[in-house]
């Protein structure tokens, strides 16, 4: 039977998947044809969504957009073999947007009906996992440590030395615990990875538990994402049903358990302790460190907390190994990045790429310049806590250490494009105003200093031109110098880059004459 | 204000407490399950929470109170969700935001009069790369305008 797929990840969800899968639905019944539906993930072309694939004996063949109202038209061409039409793509895995990336994490994602494990089985699913059961903890952590793999998380923390520590700690219960907040604008990564591939998380957390010797994890999932949290939960029940969670993994006489927990729209609980504080039941308050969460993490215990797409890359770091994930990249950042186009841009989605790529070229090789068709003026990158890059640091390779060295982040990937029609002491403000609305409130250069920042950028608008101008200016540097170094963490530490970075590169927005 | 529960809520959040309070780290578990059935937590549920779950009043009201997530105030039918956050800045949600704002006629955590839509404000939907994004309820629908919103508006209404 012909297999036709349509996407259920919820991007081409909310651009009309779910409608155009019932057109087809319909349609082949109409014609008295067999068709076998699957819903898969996202190819993560999400400029082309919704994407309609059939299985030919040439491969997949790609049809998009695909709206109700194409549908006929498609069964009139023949599209079940891949006939000719306006919306043939040509062969999927031809795509040039889709065969210039690198995908090791998202290997699968897209291809495969996302909970069937089945499916996930057939395209090297648990081969990690099977080769971690015959090592030994210290030599899985060892695996990890040499693949070079840092938290894709933010603060991009060599993930096996994390590992190490907790691995070196006694204690009667240790924890994994995934950071599945993923409140970064921009930024879709983790979700794609949730929703599109579930069984790799797990796989992944579960290998983390067999090295760390610990027998519970929980995922802590943003409540913004609903259908992550039914594709999580339903592929956590098939897994435990065939023995590769509970208390036998796969007859190893080893145990792990795992449970999705949901946030409540917090941003802060994305920094690891105040997300270990929400997961005790608390406010999300940060906690000092040290002690490290790896050593005194939730409930006090040694806890692994790890952002999804760390967690996510560990099972192809075991079943291909350290060298092959560490031939990726450059410099001191190993492997791939599952980078996320966003904003104002034409070709928007995901590219999986080894570091190094510059952002010139995805945003303008992948992304294909804005989708308003004006220049881009500004970029941010790494969420709401990046800096803004003006035009002239385009050139710059993706690699934490050169992001660094033009005081930017990487961040988690999220690269969000603005036209030149942006008004940067706007972007400025709302970063003051983000910060303030999300602070947990700890300390106090992040909880007052955020709200006199809103005023202190009103302030340099509104004196345009006036005497007391520059010195305006001068009170927003002191401000950020202040939450910079006296924050306890990047929420109010970080805040200064995308403001600082506004007023650097873009002054004449905020009146600074050249 | 206290809002004084019906004999059936009352009934409900004491069989969410008795379902949850033995979890690990049961709070907001609990509480997201309150918020799922009767759409709000309610300060009358505080009191039967801390005794089961061992705390003070004033911790649970702490909590509830820190998460954005958490409403103590019903619901209307149903919930839109406007993206504020950077991506969709850069596609022009501003305006967007506006529009909806002026066209239901209520600010963000206000109740539309018919008791129809309730409107919040969203940071980051997961879906930027298809901004401006709205939710409404559990769906996410990208690179929204003004009557793309009209229409899913209309629709939550006939619903
Ligand atoms: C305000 C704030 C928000 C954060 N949000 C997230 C998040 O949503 N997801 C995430 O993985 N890490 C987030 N982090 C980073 C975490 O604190 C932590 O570094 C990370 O979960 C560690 O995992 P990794 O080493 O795998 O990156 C955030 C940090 C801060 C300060
Ligand atoms: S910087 Fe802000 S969010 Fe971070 S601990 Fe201090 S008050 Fe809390
Ligand atoms: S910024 Fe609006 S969906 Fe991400």
């Amino acid at each position: 039977m012909v297999k036709v797929y349509v996407p259920c990840d919820s991007t081409a969800l909310s651009l009309g998947a779910n409608k155009t899968a019932d057109a087809i639905i319909a349609e082949a019944k109409k014609r008295g044809l067999e068709i076998e539906l699957i819903r898969n993930g996202s190819r993560g072309l999400f400029w082309l969504e919704p994407m309609v694939e059939v299985t030919t004996s040439q491969g997949r063949v790609a049809y998009a957009p695909v709206l109700p109202k194409d549908v006929p038209s498609l069964f009139d061409a023949d599209f079940l073999t891949g006939g000719a039409h306006p919306l043939n793509l040509g062969l999927t895995e031809e795509l040039a947007w889709l065969k210039k990336q690198q995908r090791l994490t998202f290997a699968r994602v897209g291809i495969t009906d996302p909970i069937s494990l089945e499916d996930y089985l057939a395209h090297d699913g648990y081969q990690g996992l099977q080769n971690a059961l015959k090592l030994s903890g210290a030599e899985i952590v060892k695996t990890v440590t040499d693949s070079g793999l840092r938290g894709r998380g933010g603060a991009a923390f060599p993930t096996g030395i994390k590992w190490n520590t907790v691995l070196g700690c006694e204690a009667t219960q240790k924890y994994i615990v995934c950071n599945a907040d993923e409140g970064d604008s921009g930024t879709y990564s983790d979700r794609m990875i949730m929703e599109d591939d579930p069984y790799v998380l797990i796989e992944g957390m579960t290998i983390a538990g067999i090295a760390v010797g610990a027998t519970q994890g929980y995922i802590y999932l943003r409540s913004e994402y609903p259908h992550a949290l039914k594709a999580l939960n339903t592929a956590i029940a098939r897994a435990e049903q065939a023995g590769y969670l509970g208390d036998n993994i796969c007859g190893s006489g080893k145990a792990f358990h795992l449970e999705v927990r949901r946030a409540a729209g917090a941003y802060v609980c994305g920094e690891e302790t105040s997300l270990l504080e929400s997961l005790e039941g608390k406010r999300g308050l940060v906690r000092f460190k040290p002690p490290l969460p790896a050593i005194e993490g939730l409930f006090g215990k040694p806890t692994v907390v790890n952002n999804v797409i760390s967690l996510a890359s560990v099972p192809i770091i075991l079943d291909k190994g350290a060298q092959y994930y560490a031939d990726y990249g450059m410099g001191r950042s190993r492997g791939t990045l599952p980078i996320q186009l966003a904003g104002n841009l034409k070709q928007t989605g995901l590219v999986e790429l080894a570091f190094g790529a510059t952002l010139r070229t995805l945003l303008y090789d992948f992304g294909g310049g804005s989708a308003t068709g004006r220049p881009i003026r500004a970029v941010q990158v790494g969420g709401p806590l990046g800096a803004f890059l003006p035009e002239s640091q385009f050139d710059t390779p993706l690699d934490y250490e050169e992001f660094t060295k033009i005081w930017a982040v990487l961040g988690h990937g999220g690269i969000v494009a603005f036209d030149d029609t942006v008004d940067m002491a706007k972007m400025a403000r709302y970063a003051f105003e983000f910060c303030a609305i999300e602070s947990c409130g700890k300390c106090t250069p992040c909880r007052i200093g955020s709200t006199r920042g809103v005023e202190v950028i009103d302030k340099i608008v509104a004196n345009k031109g006036s005497p007391e101008h520059s010195k305006t200016i001068q009170l927003a540097r002191d401000l950020s110098d202040t939450m910079l170094n006296g924050s306890l963490c990047a929420l109010g530490g970080m805040t200064p880059y995308p403001v600082l970075s506004a007023l650097n590169h873009f002054g004449e927005d905020f009146g600074i004459m050249k | 204000m206290t809002i004084a529960l019906t004999p059936q809520e009352h009934a409900k959040i004491e069989a969410h407490i008795q379902a949850h309070k033995n979890k690990a780290g049961a709070l907001l578990p609990l509480l997201h399950a309150i918020q799922d059935d009767i759409s709000y937590v309610p300060e009358a549920a505080y009191l039967p929470i801390s005794k089961a779950l061992a705390l003070s009043v004033a911790e649970v009201h702490g909590v509830v109170t820190f998460y954005h997530h958490f409403r103590t105030h019903p619901a209307g039918k149903h919930i839109l969700q406007v993206c504020r956050a950077e991506s969709c800045q850069a596609m022009g949600s501003e305006k967007l935001e506006a529009h909806i704002k002026a066209t239901l006629g209520i600010d963000y955590h206000q109740t539309t009069a018919d008791g129809a839509i309730t409107l919040e404000p969203v940071y980051c939907l997961g879906n930027c790369a298809c901004s401006p994004a709205v939710m409404m309820d559990d769906e996410v629908y990208g690179r929204m305008n003004a009557e793309k919103v009209a229409a899913l508006v209309k629709e939550a209404r006939c619903a």
